[in-house]
């Protein structure tokens, strides 16, 4: 990877709408370098958050998407092998502790609890990165900060943090914002009228009540924007609705014809 | 012909014309030529009394003839007249069976029929059915041929304008069918399928009624309350098919919603409202109820002041759920009533009914035309209150009551009410509304507090009822068997050792197979970029591809991955009669040999440490299919298990799929990967109550079906060396038949063992 700062850069601003505090308690926590973790449902503006940071305080910004093939060397490093020996190259992890930058690990329970522990030295007073296969031992650059993001709603019992890795953050609480709130960001973020972006929000949160009855998740802020999307670009609401509401989220055909009904029931 | 006083001579010619000197005709004749002179053309009176001729004179005095000449006409109004030889051969049919009492409730109930079906295609289906339903019901009993009438036969044209009232011609052909199968051979039993008393008659009813059932669309309608009102409520369903008289309303309490169990789709001009979106208004305006009313006291207020509340209530509530889902303005209105304004006779007849329905369906319709001077001028004023927000009970009760006062008359108080259009059918009973602070006498008290008497002392679990399979119709049978289970009774636990002792040489050649089956708890898996070792073979393959200039493996790694052995296994061991008869070629008796096969597969699943768990069955009627506890899943193998085991005895019959179904529900329960369920027993499935043998091999076969979806594997050791010809039927290919029947204490646990390798 290569070390340029300014293709990690955050150029334009990112739509973000704060819903509390949570831009002035970043900033604290960046000032003096704390690892953060933010938490909260599927798409209720957990990346985005971070990136808005990234931009405010004008850092690059390094996201990795975690999966459960990861390893800790996808995180470090690893030698390639060429024809003529091998050459040692950074994973994301070194470069972000290398070059400064706001390394965001998305996801990060999805990754395996061996993977997770190589962020621990990075993560407390030591701020230390040891690449022990190369024989290096890094010292993260003043700039560097970790940030993981994490759901606690849908993981299962194999699927969760380890205290010690918990207890190296400090956290985020995220939700979906409340019904006004999400109203304004759809129509900040798409252009669409208030009244119908507030109808829209109503039948995200009616998905919202039946989590747990057959839904893991309700209707993410993000899909709701996609809906607002395509009523704004003349598709019928009714039809945009289910198109990006409703299919996306479950088989389940009892679930489905009551939020269709919901549907109905608030566009007429 | 005796010297009538007609007038007229044409009604002396109809009256010559029916040829008959039946006393009670005579009597009501000139009343029912008067409305068959209306219906029917020339030719069809001829025809009609043509038929009441041959009616008259088929021997079976005046009941039929003066059946027909009553009901015909307006028969002939619904079906055409030229259904008329149709029912004349039906009427023949019957005249020349021995049915031919039955002929009289046919003609009684042929108007209603005739009125429901509405066309001579649908009239003939009928026909079809109860043609068919006289021939297979009617008597041959002992040889004797069509001597014994069908008894089902009048009751059923008794209850026929009320079957099709609830079924469609398919579902009463269904629901016959049932009835002719099951109880063809049991004359008192059909009489009470037929006049649907008994309980399966009632439930197979409720299953081939039309329209939307609640147990179709519980879970959507738990949903739409979760999802879109946040309430969570107990919805409790009430049965509209048999309560005629007094029609249940829904309503509200602290156990929960009560709503009818059945809701056809209701069309309004175009729009089609389906009975889950009337469901969904019932409970939509149950919900506002809860969430804006507040309860009053009503002692003070009379009825009609207290019904003048509750209209102007209801529409309150239904504005503002409008106002959270506008699209449910769409349901109420096509599911209100739109009284007609001038339908109501002010000076006969109370009109506050009409009048309150009128104003609900101007507060809830803009559009409602309506031109009446008063009540324009509330519906302004309730508009208008509630513009300023969600008003309240109390506020729209004093608007209510100043309603009832501008326009109250003095034929409020007549007892002949205007009911017509006034009933809105999603609305509750509203008794949630009112408190009462006197015991009143003018309103039936909701909720009496009944006093509970103690139930007589249970012994033993309540029974478990379980379906039956009928291949012939393709359903099953509700409820239709009832298995009661318990333990086992004990018996002497070392009778049970002393087997194994005389087993000691099998024991110990399966203790060799069984530490070979043992489970290996590791595996290795090759071929992995990160593992916990690193695979030498591999590794070394690599590098010398590295050094040779090819592209090596990186994939040099090997990791472990646990491999156990998670299996839970049922034995099912078949306790019927049959099994007391000594063994071909032996002393023992097929029990005695089948407890020592157990015994020694017990100790063989004890030492493989599988989940385990034996139960016998013998059933004595559907009623009665006892399920017996020998060891249990969470049970050791050990003295109590033992001690059950020792005592094991035969009796009775075989009715398989129940048995097996009720095993299922304890096997899938068990976590395990895999389930296995064996099936040990030594005939064919039968029942003394089940006349067909086929019938409980095909329900065993739907069991061993149904097994299968769940995921048990099932396999079936039969002892009877003629099984093959229905031992595959059931299990298919899962089964193994012993011949040598001494060998099984060695073959069971083999099989098993296979089995599970």
């Amino acid at each position: 990877m290569t070390t340029d700062k300014d293709q990690y850069k955050v150029h334009a601003e990112p739509y973000y709408q704060a819903q509390g505090k949570e831009v002035q308690l970043y900033e604290a926590a960046y000032r003096n370098r704390l690892p953060v973790m933010v938490k909260g449902p599927t798409g209720c503006g957990k990346s985005r958050f971070v990136e808005y940071m990234a931009w405010k305080l004008n850092k690059p910004l390094i996201t990795v998407a975690c999966n459960e093939d990861m390893t800790a060397s996808d995180l470090v490093g690893r030698y390639l092998l060429e024809a003529n020996g091998t050459r040692w190259l950074d994973g994301p992890l070194t470069v972000a502790a290398r070059i400064g930058a706001i390394c965001y690990l998305d996801e990060i329970v999805e990754a395996r609890q061996d993977t997770t522990v190589v962020i621990h030295p990075l993560t407390d007073h030591r701020r230390t990165l040891p690449l022990d296969k190369k024989g290096e031992l890094i010292n993260a650059h003043p700039d560097f900060q970790l940030v993981i993001s994490y759901n606690p709603g849908y993981q299962s019992l194999m699927k969760d943090l380890k205290q010690s890795t918990k207890q190296r953050f400090t956290a985020f609480d995220f939700d979906y914002p409340d019904a006004a709130l999400e109203a304004t960001i759809l129509a900040k973020e798409t252009g669409l009228d208030e009244a119908i972006a507030s109808k829209l929000v109503k039948i995200g949160q009616t998905a919202r009540n039946l989590k747990g009855h057959g839904l893991d998740e309700g209707i993410s802020t993000r899909l709701l924007v996609y809906a607002a999307t395509l009523i704004k670009d003349g598709v019928d609401p009714l039809d945009a609705c289910r198109m990006a509401l409703v299919r996306p989220i479950t088989d389940d055909a009892d679930i489905r014809e009551t939020l269709d009904h919901a549907i109905d029931a608030t566009f007429s | 012909m005796m010297e009538t006083e007609y007038q007229h001579p044409l009604m002396t010619a109809y009256w010559a014309q029916i040829d008959t000197h039946f006393k009670p005709v005579e009597a009501v004749f000139e009343d029912v030529m008067a409305e068959a002179l209306a219906i029917l053309t020339r030719d069809g009176i001829n025809a009609y009394l043509e038929a009441a001729r041959v009616i008259g004179k088929l021997g079976r005095g005046v009941e039929p003839m003066l059946a027909f000449l009553e009901e015909w006409p307006s028969a002939a109004n619904a079906l055409g007249e030229d259904a008329l030889p149709e029912i004349m051969v039906v009427i023949h049919r019957m005249q020349k069976s021995p049915n031919s009492k039955a002929i009289t409730p046919f003609l009684q109930t042929l108007a209603p029929v005739a009125r429901r079906l509405h066309s001579q295609e649908r009239m003939r289906d009928y026909f079809d059915i109860t043609l068919d339903f006289m021939v297979r019901t009617t008597g041959s009993i002992h040889g004797h041929h069509t001597t014994f009438p069908s008894p089902g036969l009048p009751h059923f044209f008794a209850q026929a304008p009320f079957l099709l009232s609830q079924l469609s011609l398919m579902g009463l052909k269904n629901w016959v069918e049932y009835g002719i199968r099951n109880y063809s051979g049991h004359p008192e039993r059909q009489t009470d399928y037929f006049t649907v008393q008994s309980a399966d008659s009632r439930a197979v009813l409720q299953r081939e009624r039309h329209g939307t059932l609640f147990m179709d669309v519980e879970r959507k309608l738990d949903l739409y309350l979760r999802g879109l009102w946040q309430a969570s409520e107990q919805l409790v369903p009430y049965s509209t098919a048999f309560d005629e008289l007094r029609r249940p309303v829904p309503y509200f309490d602290k156990l929960g919603m009560r709503i009818p169990d059945v809701y056809d789709d209701a069309v309004d001009g175009e729009i089609h409202i389906s009975g889950l979106d009337r469901y969904r208004a019932t409970l939509a305006h149950m919900v506002g109820h809860r969430r804006w009313t507040t309860p009053l006291i009503a002692d003070n207020w009379s009825p009609f002041q207290r019904m003048a509340v509750e209209f102007f209530e209801d529409s309150r509530v239904e504005t503002l759920l409008c106002r959270e889902y506008p699209g449910l303005k769409r349901i109420f209105l096509a599911l209100h009533p739109r009284p007609l304004e001038n339908a109501c006779d002010p000076e006969t007849t109370s009109c506050l009914r009409h009048r309150m329905a009128m104003l609900s369906r101007a507060l809830l319709d803009p559009e409602h035309g309506y031109r009446d001077a008063d009540l324009l001028t509330y519906v302004e004023r309730f508009h208008a209150l509630m513009a300023e927000g969600e008003s309240n009970t109390p506020d729209i009760a004093t608007l209510a009551l100043s309603y009832v006062t501008k326009t109250r008359r003095q034929s409020d108080q007549y007892a002949k009410v205007h009911f017509d259009d006034t009933v809105v059918d999603y609305r509750d009973d509203n008794r949630q509304m009112w408190l009462f602070i006197e015991e009143s006498d003018d309103e039936e008290m909701f909720e009496k507090e009944k006093k509970r008497t103690p139930s007589e002392e249970h012994t033993g679990l309540p029974p478990r009822h379980y379906p039956e399979w009928d291949y012939k119709s393709l359903t099953y049978r509700p409820d239709w068997v009832s298995v009661y289970e318990g333990l086992h009774p004990k018996g002497n636990p070392t009778d049970i050792d002393r087997l194994l002792e005389k087993h000691s040489a099998l024991a110990k050649r399966l203790k060799r197979i069984l530490d070979l089956l043992k489970p290996q708890d590791k595996v290795r898996i090759r071929y992995q970029e990160e593992g916990s070792e690193l695979d030498l073979d591999v590794a070394i393959r690599s590098l010398i591809d590295f050094k040779g200039g090819a592209n090596p493996d990186p994939r040099i790694n090997m990791s472990h991955r646990t491999d156990g052995r998670d299996i839970a296994v049922m034995l099912l061991l078949d306790l019927s009669e049959s099994l007391n008869e000594k063994a071909v070629g032996s002393e023992q008796t097929i029990l005695e040999l089948s407890q020592e096969a157990v015994t020694l597969l017990a100790w063989a699943v004890e030492q493989l440490g599988d989940a385990f768990a034996i139960a016998g069955f013998h059933s004595n009627t559907r009623h009665d299919v006892r399920y017996l506890h020998i060891k249990g899943y969470g049970e050791r193998w050990g003295d109590d298990a033992k001690a059950r085991l020792a005592a094991m005895q035969a009796a009775y019959s075989t009715r398989m799929g129940a048995a097996m179904r009720h095993a299922a529900h304890y096997l899938a329960a068990r976590p395990a990967d895999k389930k296995l369920m064996l099936v040990l027993t030594d005939g064919q499935p039968s029942d003394i109550d089940t006349h067909d043998e086929h019938l409980l091999i095909e329900d065993a076969r739907r069991a061993v079906q149904e097994l299968d979806r769940d995921g048990i594997f099932t396999y079936c050791i039969s002892l009877d060396p003629k099984a093959d010809d229905y031992v595959s039927n059931i299990f298919g290919r899962q089964y193994t038949v012993i011949d040598n029947i001494q060998r099984l204490p060695e073959k069971l646990p083999e099989l098993f063992l296979a089995l599970t390798k």
